[in-house]
């Protein structure tokens, strides 16, 4: 199955006359329908910075982009005008974080998704609404008639995220681009609406772009995983590989870091220091200042992305793999202790 | 005192790495940066001072008498010899009026909001740091204030009190209190609502501190601002009152009076005429631009 | 008052105790600005912090963790109810005032950007409290360069430096030296690391049960994350919409939760395994606005076990297994078909 979109080598920098961030450094990743990449990343990794330049979101006078982005084979960084407009509003969706600002307070929910699916479709009115009313449907929005007439404040955060979800689908998308959807919600809303998301992916057969700082929402809905660093893809695979196998020493100590029921009284391993600061373009491994492995050829160059494993792609000269070889068979599985603590068989 | 953990140890190493390239700036060395990127600004500060400094200076620039009159000479034409801007409908000299009447003007202009500064922000930022009670009673004798419009309010209280610069200034200082006070009041909320004012009322810190150490540096800035921006409706309001007979009394030069004796001539020589409403255009004007540029400049985010 | 507290009741007594904490906000809004409605952000609530240990405050938004924290810090003025600091009643006839407490009791925030005054350099900011409490400027200086070089930053690059220049991280670890700048003996973390990047938090962890060695502190840890405060908690309070609904051990709570509400706050936990994961959400909905809480138990309306009982009768806090729960099916003779 060819894919529905297909990033090569995307670069994306902001100019302004105080400074200039290298946002985006080189970032190739696809992704097909029916499939759900989860891309993790902490604040300052280029994460939502890439998902934007999907819908080309960022100001144009500020915003230099290079690559390539391809939807169904059409490139999306040299779209204008009429046809970035038709990507934004039938081809592509995107659900935020506050859906509070995804709605404007003064219209019923009801009126915002009808509108909109008349501006798309053409549909009559009384249509328009009856459409509105099975998008709450679908979005598992309980008494759905009533809730088309309930303003954006009258709803609670979950409703809000639910009802943003189904404006994202009114237009029926191929792709839809999530940043950080469920990160203000509470834990028991939050695996109400992965779930959602996960099974209207699956009903709808949409790709998915999740983006996610939290290492177990993207392994809750994700089929692959990329992890960001300084605005590249220091590792890409199967959810199963992330999460078993990780071999980037940045997803090793974010994995390691991330606290769990089975780190009781034992010390966390914190990466050291901190991300670099993007005002050039990185000339090395932007983690070897962190890592613990690194050795002279990681301030060298900035290494490539090679296949460690089938679909399995990692950004790392390889010599971890050597320097840890024996320790990484034992100590990969502590990584995915369960949250009762014990290790899963397998 | 020395923890040797590895994660202290951790933490110095993300001291070192993220120091930033830039030396450590303050928030002023900041703003005065981007001040020296705004052409705008800085040309209208220079001709504030240009302005303020000659009218400051005026007995010392070797000017004519701005009082002696002549029959003889009325309304001369700009460019005249000896009379470089020409003279008015009494025979006196324009520039050396103008350059007195500068005098006059700004003081009336710059006095009352600095009064009202003092008076009203003080009442603002006690209302917006006590809240409740206080707040409200304070908020609420501004809003009777409020009610009239400020042009008809300083029309009312010099008609009330007559025609002279003091009772101007005490006029325009009772119409700037209430704007100052619903300013400073509402900043000074916002400040009051952070959470490093929490923490220092959680260290016990007295109220008159906290004001002082916490609130004033953050308050103080955009108040300021604002306050200069009604420097300029001061010296049109003060050149409004005596331009009706109510301010500044003949023959004192001063720009609102002189729009007002002048108007006689305006058939006569027009550009003369306008001459005064031109300079309270250019300082208005002037000190608007220059609080823009002082609040943006201010704007400074992380 | 640079002599640390001593302790005065000995090791059993609680460094805190409150007793049916009451905190509601009036919402104005009817005739006049008079309130008609009141948000019931605390409703008695009683707890005792030990000595030495760390107490876990977990709960969803709304459910009044924050304003517990606040209470106990005196930010905020309670309704009703009373507090003892080991042995001293606050702010009572006989007791220690307000600002004794705080001297002893001691916050950081979550917001590390908003809980630094922006015009002030870091070591200003550390030397602030010292000096409101007659420290003399210049020693109130040297200890704040101490307590930079606690929290792992080094003085001579950072007491100069303004909030702006630092990553957040790096201000959160300036909070929490502020927090210790009096020496307190408790001190409340209210979702102090939930804003940080988990490579970060993973470091400021490991730095407070540092400093909790060090200085000999209390902890109270508030933190909507579960796994961060089974992490460093001794015991853990889950509340829910103003009231505790289960507190006790670490291990009871986490290994044998009683409450339908801890269960599935439990479970609605990522469960890090693809292999494994969640089918279904434990609970429907959102958390009720803590306006107009249901009556009785107020967790019936998402509870699947409820039954007329739970609207009728609120359910008090009663022993069950090693911890104590609020729920009806666990009170004998409650009514609930499920009671023992």
């Amino acid at each position: 199955m060819s894919d529905l979109l297909s990033v090569q080598d995307l670069h994306v920098t902001f100019v302004t006359p105080d400074r200039t961030v290298h946002a985006v450094n080189g970032v190739s990743f696809s992704v097909k329908r029916g499939e759900t990449l989860g891309i993790l990343g902490e604040s300052g990794s280029g994460k939502s910075v890439t998902l934007r330049s999907i819908l080309k979101l960022h100001p144009e006078h500020r915003t230099r982009w290079s690559g390539s982005i391809k939807l169904e084979g059409d490139e999306v960084l040299s779209m204008t005008g009429g046809a970035l407009a038709d990507l934004r509003g039938n081809r592509v969706s995107m659900i935020f974080q506050e859906p509070a600002t995804a709605f404007d307070p003064v219209f019923t929910i009801g009126h915002q998704i009808a509108e909109t699916i008349k501006r798309h479709t053409g549909k009559s009115e009384s249509d328009a609404w009856k459409r509105a009313k099975e998008l709450l449907e679908l979005a598992r929005i309980p008494s759905p008639a009533q809730r088309l007439k309930a303003y954006p404040h009258e709803m609670s955060g979950g409703m809000r995220q639910r009802a943003m979800i189904a404006l994202a689908l009114s237009c029926n998308p191929s792709l839809l681009l999530a940043d950080e959807p469920t990160t203000a919600l509470d834990a028991t809303v939050q695996i109400q609406v992965l779930l959602l998301i996960r099974e209207l992916q699956r009903e709808l057969d949409l790709g998915v772009i999740f983006v996610t700082h939290d290492i177990g929402v993207a392994v809750e809905v994700s089929d692959r995983i990329g992890v960001m660093y300084a605005g590249k893809l220091v590792e890409l695979g199967g959810v199963e590989q992330m999460v078993d196998a990780p071999r980037h020493p940045y997803t090793r100590g974010l994995l390691a870091s991330t606290v769990h029921g089975g780190m009781r009284g034992q010390r966390l391993e914190a990466i050291p220091g901190a991300p670099p600061d993007l005002a050039e373009v990185p000339a090395a491994c932007s983690f070897a200042p962190r890592c613990k492995y690194a050795e002279a050829q990681c301030l060298a160059a900035p290494p490539p992305l090679t296949a460690a494993t089938e679909g399995h792609l990692v950004r790392c000269v390889g010599r971890i793999d050597r320097a840890i070889s024996g320790h990484l068979a034992g100590n990969a599985r502590t990584h995915i202790v369960d949250r009762t603590g014990h290790i899963p068989p397998g | 005192m020395a923890i040797q953990s590895p994660s202290l140890d951790l933490g110095a190493g993300a001291a070192v790495c993220a120091t930033p390239a830039a030396h450590a700036r303050g928030y002023w060395q900041q703003v005065a940066r981007r001040l020296r990127r705004d052409p705008v600004t800085l040309v209208c500060a220079a001709i504030l001072l240009l302005i303020v400094a000659s009218a400051l200076a005026a007995p010392w620039l070797g000017l004519a008498d701005p009082y002696k009159t002549s029959m003889i000479r009325r309304l001369y034409p700009i460019g005249s010899p000896n009379f470089l801007l020409g003279t008015d409908e009494l025979g006196r000299d324009m520039f050396a009026r103008l350059i007195y009447g500068g005098r006059l003007s700004l003081f009336m202009g710059v006095t009352p909001v600095a009064l009202a500064l003092l008076i009203g922000g003080t009442l603002g930022i006690t209302a917006g740091f006590l809240g409740g009670r206080v707040n409200m009673a304070i908020m609420r004798v501004m809003d009777v204030f409020y009610a009239f419009p400020s042009v008809l309010l300083a029309i009312s209280l010099s008609g009330a009190m007559g025609a002279g610069a003091e009772n101007t200034l005490l006029a325009l200082t009772i119409v700037f209190i209430p704007p100052i006070c619903r300013v400073s009041e509402s900043v000074t909320t916002q400040v009051r609502g952070f959470d490093f004012v929490d923490a220092a009322r959680a260290s016990g810190a007295g109220t008159l501190t906290i004001v002082r150490v916490h609130v004033l540096g953050n308050v103080l800035g955009p108040i300021l601002v604002y306050a200069t921006s009604l420097i300029s409706v001061a010296i049109i309001l003060a050149a409004g009152l005596s331009f009706l007979g109510l301010g500044v009394k003949p023959p004192e030069p001063e720009w609102g009076l002189m729009l007002n004796t002048l108007r006689q001539a305006i058939y006569v020589n027009p550009v003369l005429a306008a001459l005064p409403g031109v300079m309270i255009f250019i300082t208005s004007i002037c000190f608007n631009l220059m609080s823009d540029g002082l609040r943006a400049a201010m704007d400074v985010k992380a | 008052m640079d002599t640390v507290m001593k302790d005065r009741g000995g090791p059993a007594q609680p460094l805190l105790l409150a007793r049916d904490l009451r905190k509601h906000f009036p919402i104005p809004g009817g005739l006049l600005g008079r309130a008609t409605r009141v948000v019931r952000a605390v409703d008695d609530l009683s707890l005792s912090v030990e000595k030495g240990e760390t107490l876990g405050v977990v709960g969803e938004s709304g459910c009044g963790k924050s304003t517990v924290a606040r209470l106990l810090m005196r930010l905020l003025k309670p309704d009703r109810g009373t507090m003892v600091l080991d042995g001293d009643p606050v702010d009572e006839p006989h007791g220690i005032t307000v600002n004794e407490l705080r001297r002893q009791v001691q916050m950081v925030f979550q917001d590390s950007y908003a809980s630094l005054n922006p015009r002030l350099t870091i070591v200003e900011t550390l030397a602030f409290a010292p000096k409101a409490h007659g420290l003399p400027a210049a020693e109130a200086r040297a200890r704040s360069r101490d307590l930079l070089a606690k929290v792992g930053l080094d003085p001579n690059s950072f007491a100069d430096r303004y909030p702006h220049e630092l990553s957040g991280g790096q201000r959160q670890r300036v909070n929490i030296a502020r927090a210790l700048a009096l020496r307190p003996r408790l001190v409340i973390l209210d979702e102090a690391v939930s804003a940080l990047d988990k490579s970060v938090e993973a470091q400021v962890l490991n730095m407070l049960v540092d400093l909790k060695n060090e200085f000999g502190l209390t902890y109270v840890f508030i933190s909507h994350d579960l796994n961060v405060v089974q992490y460093l908690s001794d015991r853990v309070m889950v509340m829910y919409l103003g009231k505790i609904v289960e507190i006790g051990s670490v291990d009871a709570i986490y290994g044998d939760p009683q409450h339908p509400y801890t269960q599935a706050l439990l479970s609605a936990r990522p469960s890090m395994d693809p292999r494994k994961r969640t089918r279904e959400a434990p609970i429907q909905g959102d958390p009720p606005n803590p306006i107009d809480p249901p009556s009785g138990c107020r967790f019936r309306t998402r509870c699947p076990f409820a039954e007329d009982v739970c609207a009728k009768a609120e359910p008090l806090l009663n022993a069950s297994g090693a911890q104590e729960v609020a729920c009806h099916m666990r009170i004998r003779g409650s009514g609930h078909t499920k009671a023992p």
